[in-house]
């Protein structure tokens, strides 16, 4: 199927995003203490290594991150996706003092973050659970709110937002691929 | 009653004939030739144009079930899947429930063959009483009721002072001690061969020694005691040798080879044959062997060191075979299959068509001495009549057999029986008889 | 928690790679994986052997799902192993022993087989005295079967487990000699780690008395069925072996006693710490379970510091796990094409 792709932000948009985003959870935590990033799979994880770096800019210490494949939780297993399984490594943290911020690079319906969720807790029991998202792009189908926002993201259901970095697609941008009718 | 087979192929290796010509019964006698144009009227009339027309095929070596294992075959539907299959005469292993081993145990398989009305069966008796292996039957009183011959099929004559003792009591009757040439010990509850299938699929196997050195054991028996030897079904290329070097010696032993060990081997259990692994239907008594020993067997059969190809038809129930292989009967149901097997061989070229027919009509009968097996004039009429080019697709649905355990399933085999007459009279009529 | 190995497998994240897991409707034995097959299964192993590590260790992949163990065979850790496998996937389990069920009642194989799916079960694990009762299971009525063990034919999920071990303690599996010693005859797993270890890239060689090998090992090397090498002195093939593997006599599966007594078999073939010094220091020892120690293998060997035995039964419910969750992924994978695409896109988006 022939698609129209879109640019909608830029390596340079991006960098500025996650800064901000950082200072925003760093801020809203108060502080850095008994924080933890926890990217998911797969996109996910390179943001919230991004994330830390942005904070031991400019508060000198070295947050901890952990990365986190879902597949195992998800509500639509075994209906024709790739069934590989990826690397989770969770730091060893006392939960019950943790904030946890979780992070991924596009929310839309919020599936993925409730199976998240639900691995989080199988750490133990967080102090709280935040979450942080490049993208936001509508369309929930279940009650979830993202606490970190890059950008909002108007988009029609057949429109697919694609998030590249470098660490995995060799350049940093955000587009959005529509279906090219005719 | 006169019965015309017109313009057919007619094969008669006890005679040399090979030629196409009409053949002509009157009164369940093969008549005189009397020329291509017989005048008068038949109250049969069949066109063989195309078609082979062979005495009747004669089987040594089936199993018929009855009385006891009814489930599996009966003495009629047995009877009826060997017409079907081109055999005139059959003759049944004792290896019934009770066993066939008294006089009236052979008389009620005759009746019972007799209101059938299909293939002539002969019954062979047991060597010893109830197949136990520890005493001998009364041979004497079977063998006046009309058994052919005697076996503990099945089993072997484990015992090799009984084996002596039965070989030596041939000398009196004159009927053939047949073998299950298998050492129990060696066999070891083997279910297929041992090598290198067996170790694949890890089940416990059957060596060719353990055939080997019972039909070592038995040709020595019948050096020793001149008495009339026939082994059952061979399947190793060391029983060829062995045998091979009796007959130079002048041994009187007769031999015979099943269509299944002549053409299938143990790959078969493997699934590698385009079936799947653990076919249970693959699962014979003895195993099916290698590819070097099915070679040794067709060799032998075309030398005439082995005589005879006899079916060892062994009908069971679908769940007997519907198990694992440890569990599951050892047997074929090869009647219906047997035709189309040998003429693989002989359209490999392994097996001339004539000597196919050799040992599937003047061999055995001469083996165990039956009146049958020629187109002699005069001779009893009994007549196979088959197509050798039609291919058609093995369904055991469609068996006459009970037996529907056949490898076989779904291949494709060429060379259909189209009509068998035993006596002169049509037991088999492909066109009519077909299910 | 970190992981104790990287991936092997070097493959682009995200990419959807092809494997015959996808076509795969039971683990019969590992004759039919290829090496990728197997390296995939090791590596979703590993991922697995995470979540046991977990305060909570269980996941709901298979959340819904039954996954029967028929066991006709006495067992404790293959059993065992598979039902913490499946209850740490979410899935329900079901163990039904021989004794004590219709099966004592006459029923047969596949009647009892044909009553457990009909109650739900979706996965069968099956343990059987017969070579090919799980290709009869498939073969006959299409359930997804895991072979837990068949007679003297096949333990895929054993062979597994002890590709697995040794990949991690070595870091690797090529190349590495691996001896597995004793009653190859009647083994199942001798026969599953013929055919792993070997795809794998190690080299395996059979040791053990005349009388307890498989029946073409005394014949001539081409005619053997697996890449395999035979050896008959012990002592000298213990010299380069990286791995040994003793393995237990099966008296279970013979009447005869195919050597003079157990203190011959202890003194020719068993791993005493002496003859374990002959192999390379770095060897190590593996051993299927249950143990009979003083015949196979010595206490100390055993329990010694070259012993793997520990590694072998957690890594077992780790690659158990595996197993079970390809195996429900490529039995309920009947999406068409097109699915198959509205959903790898909708993954994506999230």
């Amino acid at each position: 199927m022939a698609t129209a792709e879109r640019a909608i932000l830029s390596a340079d948009e991006i960098r500025r995003m996650l800064s901000r985003m950082a200072h925003e959870i760093v801020e809203h935590n108060g502080g850095t203490q008994e924080l933890l990033l926890v990217g998911i799979r797969t996109r996910g994880v390179p943001l919230a290594n991004r994330i830390q770096q942005a904070v031991s800019g400019f508060e000198n210490t070295a947050l901890p991150v952990g990365q986190l494949d879902i597949t195992l939780y998800r509500d639509d297993l075994f209906e024709g996706r790739s069934l590989e399984l990826q690397q989770t490594a969770f730091p060893v943290v006392d939960m019950a003092k943790t904030h946890v911020i979780l992070v991924d690079d596009v929310l839309f319906t919020g599936r993925t973050v409730r199976a998240a969720l639900n691995a989080v807790m199988d750490y133990g029991r967080p102090r709280s659970v935040g979450l942080a998202v490049l993208i936001d792009r509508g369309h929930r189908e279940l009650p979830i709110r993202p606490d970190y926002v890059g950008k909002n993201v108007p988009t029609s259901l057949d429109e697919e937002v694609v998030v590249r970095l470098s660490e995995i697609d060799g350049r940093d941008e955000v587009v959005i691929q529509r279906p090219r009718r005719g | 009653m006169r019965v015309r087979i017109r313009n057919g192929r007619v094969i008669d290796p006890a005679r040399g004939v090979d030629e196409v010509r009409d053949l002509v019964i009157v009164d369940g006698r093969i008549d005189a030739f009397v020329g291509p144009d017989v005048m008068g009227d038949f109250d049969l009339d069949v066109d063989a144009t195309g078609l082979v027309v062979t005495p009747g095929f004669v089987d040594l070596h089936c199993h018929l079930r009855e009385p006891g294992f009814e489930d599996k075959e009966t003495i009629a539907t047995g009877s009826m899947a060997a017409a079907a299959g081109g055999f005139t005469t059959i003759c049944c292993m004792p290896n019934t429930a009770p066993t066939l081993d008294r006089g009236v145990d052979i008389e009620f398989v005759q009746s019972a063959a007799r209101r059938a009305g299909r293939a002539r069966v002969l019954p062979l008796g047991s060597v010893t009483q109830g197949q136990l292996g520890r005493e001998l039957s009364d041979m004497s009183e079977m063998a006046a009721a009309g058994a052919v011959g005697f076996s503990d099929d099945g089993h072997p004559v484990w015992d090799a002072r009984l084996m002596r003792f039965a070989l030596e009591l041939s000398r009196r009757h004159g009927l053939p001690v047949v073998d299950h040439c298998e050492d129990p010990a060696l066999a070891a509850g083997g279910v297929l061969n041992e090598g290198r299938v067996s170790d694949l699929l890890g089940l416990r196997g059957q060596p060719s020694s353990s055939e080997e050195v019972m039909v070592a054991r038995d040709l020595n028996l019948a050096r020793v005691t001149g008495g009339r030897l026939h082994l059952a079904h061979l399947s190793a290329r060391g029983s060829v040798m062995l045998l091979r070097a009796a007959r130079r010696e002048g041994i009187a032993v007769t031999a015979e080879v099943t269509p299944h060990h002549l053409t299938l081997t143990e790959d078969w259990a493997l699934g590698s044959m385009g079936g799947r692994a653990y076919d249970t239907r693959t699962k014979v008594a003895p195993p099916l062997r290698t590819e070097a020993d099915r070679r040794a067997l067709v060799e032998a059969l075309a030398e005439g060191v082995i005589d005879v190809i006899a079916t060892d038809h062994a009908p069971h129930r679908l769940i007997d075979k519907e198990c694992t292989y440890d569990e599951a009967a050892f047997g074929i149901s090869g009647f219906e299959t047997a035709l189309g097997s040998l003429m693989t061989l002989v359209a490999s070229g392994e097996l001339a068509l004539i000597d196919m027919i050799r040992r599937l009509t003047v061999e055995p009968c001469k083996a165990f001495g039956l009146p049958y097996g020629t187109l002699a004039p005069g001779a009893v009429a009994d007549v196979t009549v088959f197509d050798p080019e039609t291919t058609w697709q093995v369904s055991s649905g469609r068996f006459f057999s009970k037996g529907k355990n056949t490898p076989l399933e779904g291949k494709s085999l060429r060379g259909t029986v189209r009509m068998t007459l035993v006596d002169g009279r049509v037991v088999y009529d492909a066109q009519a008889d077909a299910q | 928690m970190t992981e104790r190995l990287p991936s092997l497998l070097p493959m682009p994240i995200g990419e959807v790679v092809e494997h015959r897991w996808h076509q795969r409707r039971a683990v019969l034995d590992l004759d039919d994986f290829s090496r990728e097959e197997i390296e995939i299964t090791l590596e979703t192993a590993v991922r697995m052997r995470e979540i046991l590590g977990r305060p909570v260790r269980r996941v709901p992949a298979l959340n819904g799902r039954t996954v029967i163990n028929l066991f006709y065979e006495a067992s404790t850790r293959t059993r065992v192993s598979f039902e913490l496998a499946a209850k740490s996937l979410g899935a329900d389990v079901v163990n039904v022993s021989a004794s004590g069920s219709s099966i004592e009642k006459g029923e047969t194989l596949l009647d009892t087989v044909r009553t457990l799916r009909s109650l739900g079960g979706d996965i069968l694990v099956l343990r059987h005295p017969h070579a090919g009762a799980p290709n009869l299971v498939l073969d006959t009525t299409g359930m997804p079967v895991v072979n837990a063990g068949d007679g003297s034919h096949a333990h895929p999920t054993q062979a597994l487990l002890d590709a697995l071990t040794i990949r991690d303690h070595f870091g690797r599996v090529d190349g590495l000699k691996v001896l597995i010693v004793g009653d190859i005859a009647h083994s199942r797993v001798a026969r599953s780690n013929a055919w792993g270890l070997s795809m794998l890239g190690a080299r395996v060689s059979f040791c053990g008395p005349p009388t307890m090998l498989p029946a073409t090992c005394l014949g001539p090397t081409a005619d053997l069925p697996w890449p395999i090498q035979v050896e008959l002195d012990l002592d000298r093939a213990m010299a380069d072996a990286q791995v040994v593997m003793p393995l237990r006599i099966q008296w279970e599966r013979q009447e005869e006693r195919p050597i003079s007594s157990l203190r011959e078999y202890a003194r020719d073939y068993g791993i005493s710490q002496e003859r374990l010094c002959r192999a390379p220091s770095e060897a190590v020892v593996l051993h299927p379970g249950p143990m009979n120690e003083g015949i196979e293998i010595a206490p100390e060997v055993a329990h010694g510091p070259q012993s793997l035995v520990g590694d072998q039964v957690t890594n077992g419910v780790a690659v158990r796990m595996a197993v079970l969750y390809l195996l429900v992924a490529s039995t309920s994978d009947t999406a068409d094409s097109a699915s198959n695409t509205e959903r790898s896109s909708h993954a994506r988006a999230h």
